[in-house]
């Protein structure tokens, strides 16, 4: 059966549900995001419909300044960590033996699918002063007494690389699958080192992607909402944490809503870049 | 890469991913009620905790029913639009397509924001089955992404000679498509459903106040309270998790499911 445009009106039947469904509830639920954003609010957590740029005006302060540079400098420190750290993994992983590939991938998607309140929770056990990491130092006689490791910015950090690991080296994973393994051979046989091989056959070879998945990871570590609450101080705060906070405990719904709008722009404008950079990829 | 170099840093990462969790395990089996580290006794009985204390049994059942009617809901969405893409030219159609992609590319705090605001101004906040819908569309990129894989896999000979010897469309689907579809139906619903049992942002900003599943609860534990059971409760989700995708790789192409084509060894 070939691929065909749709003759009647009843062959488009099978769209009329999905199509329902996402213009319901996430394309509505968007424009009630946008309009909100524009409310002006009362007293008491209530807002009212009206078209002021109240909410936005708030961004022109110090304190949103300085949350904003945390939150993208926070999320490009993670992205970093972890393109660095999952680029030899990924790769060395793509030319291991298949059934070994599948373990470590359902390891990787059981880590990737836990709830951040868990991986927090995890965290700030293994942190802290009674469960932590500093009691197995203490056993080893390494650390005279045990302490808290967190709230501090490691912690959170650490906890964030945690989440978004998995999710780079599974990003990372069909690009390295597909990179032609004659590439390395050739520079074996030429007599390059394993690791020289690496960096100037593997890593130039893959610019685009790893240029790609930066921006994925980075976007990814955007949408982190709990982590730098559960580990971290309050200066540790990201604007997903802010938004959250805002909607929920200030129920201030309007500059929630204003902060979540220009969140998804600066989103939009990562993605656009990522597909440029994908583009420029398929040239190549 | 030299070997040894792999196996050590292999080694470093499988600790970097499993040392909460070993830690976490550890502090489950605490005989008290302490989070201890090394475990004080040994006690399985926060376990038993998840389901015989009212409270977390609650928040258990409302987790998984609401994991299995989520992912339900999002291959009913996904289905027949991917299958439609597949089925027909319609390039406009894919507007549908991104717009199933866009919840889960974006900050999750957006969708859920977005979400909160609606069920808000319709007035239907905080009902349990909003969860539902809302967690429907939140992981819908799941299934759709799944699906869209395996159409593509279908050889479209099969079908064209299933239609020549005279099936109609229905037939075709029902004897034709369904069955080269059904493990990426399968493996799309339960992406959905781990990840629906694991969320937590979009649960609490539509039901939060009004329904606990297990990782609100874990979270409301977390500021008031701590117990075992939470690590206990962390302990069996991670199992569940690996149990199910160690069952999607078992009867399906765990590689190429993650976008590897080349895993056939071609």
């Amino acid at each position: 059966m070939r691929r065909e445009p749709p003759q009647t009106v009843g062959d488009y039947t099978p769209l009329l549900f999905p199509a329902a469904m996402l213009t319901i509830f996430f394309v509505v639920p968007f424009g009630t995001m946008i309009a909100v954003s524009f409310f002006q609010r009362q007293q008491g957590g209530f807002y009212t419909p009206a078209f002021v740029f109240d909410n936005y005006a708030r961004f022109l302060t110090a304190f949103f300044g300085g949350v904003l540079g945390f939150s993208l400098m926070m999320a490009i420190a993670v992205a970093i960590c972890c393109v660095v750290l999952a680029l030899p993994f990924t790769y060395m992983l793509t030319r291991m033996a298949r059934s070994v590939q599948v373990v470590w991938l359902v390891a990787l998607l059981s880590v990737l699918s836990l709830s951040e309140v868990i991986i927090g929770f995890a965290w700030s056990t293994l942190f802290s002063r009674t469960a932590g990491i500093t009691n197995i130092l203490v056993a080893l006689g390494l650390m005279g007494e045990a302490k808290a490791l967190t709230p501090s910015f490691a912690a959170v950090l650490t906890g964030m690389v945690y989440q978004a690991f998995p999710y780079t080296v599974l990003v990372l994973f069909p690009a390295l699958v597909r990179l032609d393994p004659t590439l390395t051979e050739a520079a074996r046989t030429l007599g390059a080192s394993p690791l020289k091989a690496f960096f100037t056959v593997v890593v130039p070879a893959l610019r685009n992607t790893i240029v790609a998945t930066l921006i994925m990871v980075f976007i990814f570590a955007l949408g982190s909402y709990l982590l730098p609450q559960l580990l971290g101080r309050p200066q540790h705060w990201t604007l997903s944490v802010l938004i959250t906070d805002q909607a929920i405990y200030q129920s201030n719904m309007p500059f929630a809503a204003a902060m979540a709008v220009f969140l998804v722009l600066v989103t939009l404008g990562l993605v656009a870049l990522t597909v440029i950079a994908g583009r420029k990829g398929e040239a190549a | 890469m030299t070997s040894i170099f792999r196996k050590f840093y292999f080694f470093l990462i499988a600790l970097f991913l499993a040392l909460p969790l070993i830690v976490v395990a550890g502090v489950s089996v605490n005989q008290k009620q302490t989070l201890a580290f090394p475990p004080q006794g040994f006690s399985t009985s926060w376990y038993g905790e998840i389901f015989l204390n009212p409270e977390w049994r609650n928040a258990l059942m409302a987790s998984v029913t609401l994991a299995v009617l989520s992912a339900a809901l999002a291959v009913a969405i996904a289905l027949p639009l991917a299958w439609f893409l597949w089925r027909r030219i319609a390039p406009w159609a894919n507007v549908f397509q991104l717009l199933g992609v866009a919840p889960f590319t974006l900050p999750p705090v957006i969708t859920a924001l977005g979400l909160l605001t609606f069920w808000a101004t319709v007035g239907f906040y905080g009902q349990p089955w909003t969860a539902v819908v809302s967690h429907a569309i939140f992981f819908v990129t799941l299934p759709l992404v799944t699906l869209s894989l395996g159409f593509t896999s279908i050889d479209r000979s099969l079908v064209e000679a299933a239609s020549t010897m005279g099936a109609d469309e229905r037939t075709v689907f029902r004897t034709v498509v369904l069955p080269l579809i059904l493990p990426y139906i399968v493996s799309g619903y339960a992406f959905a459903f781990v990840l629906s049992l694991n969320e937590y942002i979009v649960a609490y900003m539509t039901v939060g106040f009004t329904m606990e599943t297990l990782p609100i609860k874990i979270f409301n534990a977390l500021r008031y309270g701590y117990t075992p059971t939470m690590a206990s409760v962390t302990i069996l989700f991670v199992t569940t998790a690996a149990v199910i995708f160690g069952l999607v790789a078992r009867f399906g192409d765990l590689p190429k499911l993650l976008g590897a084509m080349s895993s056939d060894g071609k």
